[in-house]
């Protein structure tokens, strides 16, 4: 009997990308078999269509590829997302495609996640591919990366295979923002070291990935020092009961907030106190991210949706004059210099310009392109915007959530964009 | 300090985040009610979400005539606590007037007849955004919805042409007449659902718990003996401890052997089952792909 139903586990997301054929899902399937989490009747369904198929073995793959066109290409085309528990951890996995042409939805995977796994495939080494990952992971901020280096067991569990490509990939990555970087010799197909420590690599002294996942520290990964609360929806009850009731309701973006704390409102600028942290449980005295909460104020300030609560000695910066890294997502329209998009940031709903697009960055080798023919889908930009209003921003780097904004197609309604503020 | 919450809090809070991003986003909006465990904890959320306020959209319930009778005296007990307001869409209703046909025979099922009154509810109400309990872990097609699933003017998910969605940013900017499914507990998994109902004392219909009950076995799932449901020769009814792992139309959902009488034992037995929850669903059986098939048209 497993103790994987404890209430008291952490929640890790993590995203994995690979190529075509680095074993991605036999990885994914492999950490699902092997942590008791594929049932029986679904083994038995995609033991049927394999066999149907006429592959050898039961195809792993089967259990992540759920559209019917995946399952007809062999391919992973949208994030899928899977779960499992083990008694220390609760586990999303968001499988990504691995493809230059779908790179969105890489990224899409990558914005929630706490750790990113890059595959590389033992025989072929730092590819193309494993950059472009190493560059997602750095752009979205992962706070943890893990390079496994899978099919080892096709290069006889070398040390100096493994050696090379850690060497390689460490100094690719010195260019980049990635702090937290592990190495781990795998075999998904086998499983080697992936819950079990395999006995074909005595060299290497590191955790199984397993081990890895279960124990990597996340608690910090959220911003607990500079309090963000954007109002979200205002709670009005208009009743008897709660009749002057006016609650801000959101979710803590940043630091902690406690009852009584002086605070300031942005964009008024007026100072208040908190009067009562309301929590899904009752009353509480703090609230920190990533808690959704309703927070009274003492004083009677008509709040509403995109307005901020923050410390009078620690503002976001309040401007009209963004600096992002932009991804492109649109197959249709390339980013149009001086067009205007609708912007979410926060709760935030804004329109703005595009002023100036400062280069483009070649995402397989980090280049800065001055020259191009345009920003398409899949691209990188670092790009100049001006908003109609306001925003309440921080740099991505320091918080993820007032750091992030998504631009959308006033025409189509679509997300053509994803940026991270410098 | 240890600024730390367990993973149930934070699928609560994450699910809160989503049910008022509709509320600040949409103009009407409506949450699915099917009485089943999923949608009572919707309801449950809801009512955090918007405290002390009422939960400012109605339930709809796409009712097929086919149900438990245990959960239609559930539903109007949960509405009626709660204060909500509460829309019925009839498949009987559907069938009468001819706009849709009845299957006929040993399979016979009024689930897929459910899509177009859904879908014809959602149009006469002109809501905006539904919101559902689906759960991306219950099934293949389910796992590669967003949060905020876009749906043309013909209720239609293109699964292969969605929204990017990132960071907890949910764009449900549409055009007159498309409208958005929001799936508020796509993390949850089965387990997470009982665990929390359990924390917060959630109370729920007696079909979940082990009971005794009239059912005969078909493809290897037991099914309820009901007047609904024509049994095919040599099927035989027996008496079986049973519980019901979902609760939908009786006509495809299996009940399971089971002796779990108390949410305890419940959890115990979901986290050491090897079958999944919706194994019992004939709907999902008909074939590879039948929940994408039926999600594509416009189906929960």
């Amino acid at each position: 009997m497993s103790e994987s139903h404890k209430i008291d586990s952490e929640l890790l997301r993590f995203t994995t990308a690979g190529s075509v054929d680095d074993g991605k899902s036999t990885l994914i399937g492999r950490l699902l078999y092997d942590s008791k989490s594929i049932f029986q009747d679904q083994y038995e369904q995609i033991e049927r269509v394999s066999e149907r198929r006429g592959e050898e073995g039961v195809n792993l793959a089967l259990l992540t590829d759920g559209l019917k066109s995946e399952r007809e290409q062999g391919i992973t085309i949208d994030v899928a997302y899977r779960y499992f528990a083990t008694p220390k951890r609760k586990f999303i996995i968001a499988d990504t495609p691995g493809h230059i042409q779908y790179t969105r939805n890489m990224v899409t995977g990558a914005s929630s996640a706490n750790v990113a796994l890059v595959l590389i495939d033992a025989r072929n080494g730092v590819v193309e591919q494993t950059k472009r990952h190493a560059i997602i992971a750095s752009l979205l901020q992962i706070p943890h990366v893990v390079v496994c280096i899978n099919k080892m067991d096709l290069v006889d569990y070398d040390e100096n295979v493994y050696n090379k490509i850690q060497d390689d990939f460490e100094k690719f990555a010195a260019k980049l923002d990635v702090v937290d970087v592990h190495f781990i010799p795998i075999s998904a197909l086998i499983g080697d070291n992936v819950v079990h420590r395999s006995d074909k690599t005595p060299w290497y002294d590191g955790p199984t990935l397993m081990y890895y996942l279960e124990n990597v520290h996340i608690a910090s990964d959220h911003n607990f020092i500079d309090c963000r609360f954007p109002v979200q929806y205002v709670v009005r009850p208009y009743n008897d009961e709660y009749h002057d009731y006016r609650g801000y309701a959101g979710r803590i973006a940043g630091g902690v907030i406690k009852k009584g704390d002086e605070v300031m409102l942005l964009p008024s600028g007026f100072n208040s106190k908190i009067k009562t942290i309301q929590g899904p449980a009752g009353e509480q005295e703090q609230a920190f991210p990533p808690e959704s909460v309703t927070i009274l104020l003492e004083d009677d300030y008509d709040l509403s949706r995109g307005d901020m609560i923050v410390r009078p000695n620690n503002k976001p910066d309040v401007t009209q004059d963004v600096e992002v890294m932009l991804v492109w997502f649109d197959s249709d329209k390339p980013l149009q210099e001086k067009g205007k998009y609708a912007v979410m940031h926060t709760t935030q709903d804004v329109r703005c310009v595009i002023k100036e697009i400062r280069y483009k960055l070649d995402i397989n080798t980090l280049h800065r392109l001055n020259e191009h023919d345009g920003i398409r889908m899949n691209d990188v930009a670092r790009v100049v915007l001006r908003t109609t209003k306001p925003l309440f921003k921080d740099s991505y780097r320091n918080n993820r959530i007032t750091g992030s904004l998504i631009i959308i197609d006033e025409g189509t309604n679509n997300t053509v964009g994803a940026g991270m503020i410098i | 300090m240890n600024y730390n919450i367990n993973h149930l809090k934070e699928l609560e809070s994450e699910s809160i985040y989503v049910l008022r991003e509709v509320a600040a986003q949409f103009e009407n909006p409506v949450l699915m009610f099917s009485g089943g465990k999923d949608s009572i904890l919707m309801v449950h959320l809801a009512y955090k979400a918007f405290f002390p306020a009422k939960v400012p959209f109605p339930l709809l319930h796409i009712d097929t005539g086919h149900n438990f009778p245990e959960t239609i005296k559930f539903r109007d007990d949960l509405v009626e606590k709660i204060g909500a307001n509460l829309i019925v869409g009839s498949v009987q209703e559907a069938i009468d007037k001819r706009m849709v046909t009845e299957e006929k025979g040993v399979n016979a099922s009024r689930n897929g007849l459910q899509t177009a009154v859904l879908l014809e509810s959602l149009e006469k109400g002109k809501y905006d955004a539904a919101l559902g309990g689906a759960r991306r872990d219950e099934e293949k097609a389910r796992a590669k919805e967003r949060f905020f699933s876009h749906r043309d003017e013909f209720g239609q998910w293109d699964p292969k042409n969605q929204r990017p969605e990132l960071w907890n940013i949910f764009n449900g900017k549409h055009q007159m007449g498309e409208h958005f499914r929001v799936f508020p507990i796509s993390n949850w998994t089965e387990l997470d659902v009982w665990q929390y109902l359990a924390m917060e004392k959630v109370e729920l219909p007696s079909l979940y718990y082990a009971h005794e009950r009239d059912v005969f076995e078909r493809d290897g799932v037991l099914l309820a003996d009901c007047d609904y449901i024509e049994k095919k020769p040599g099927e035989t009814v027996f008496r079986e401890t049973v519980r019901c792992r979902t609760i939908g139309d009786m006509t495809c959902t299996g009940v399971w052997k089971s002796n779990a009488s108390t949410t305890d034992d419940i959890i115990e037995e979901v986290a050491t089952t090897r079958m999944t929850e919706r194994g019992g669903r004939t709907d999902d059986k008909r074939s590879e792909t039948s929940m994408e098939d039926r999600k594509r048209k416009g189906y929960f």
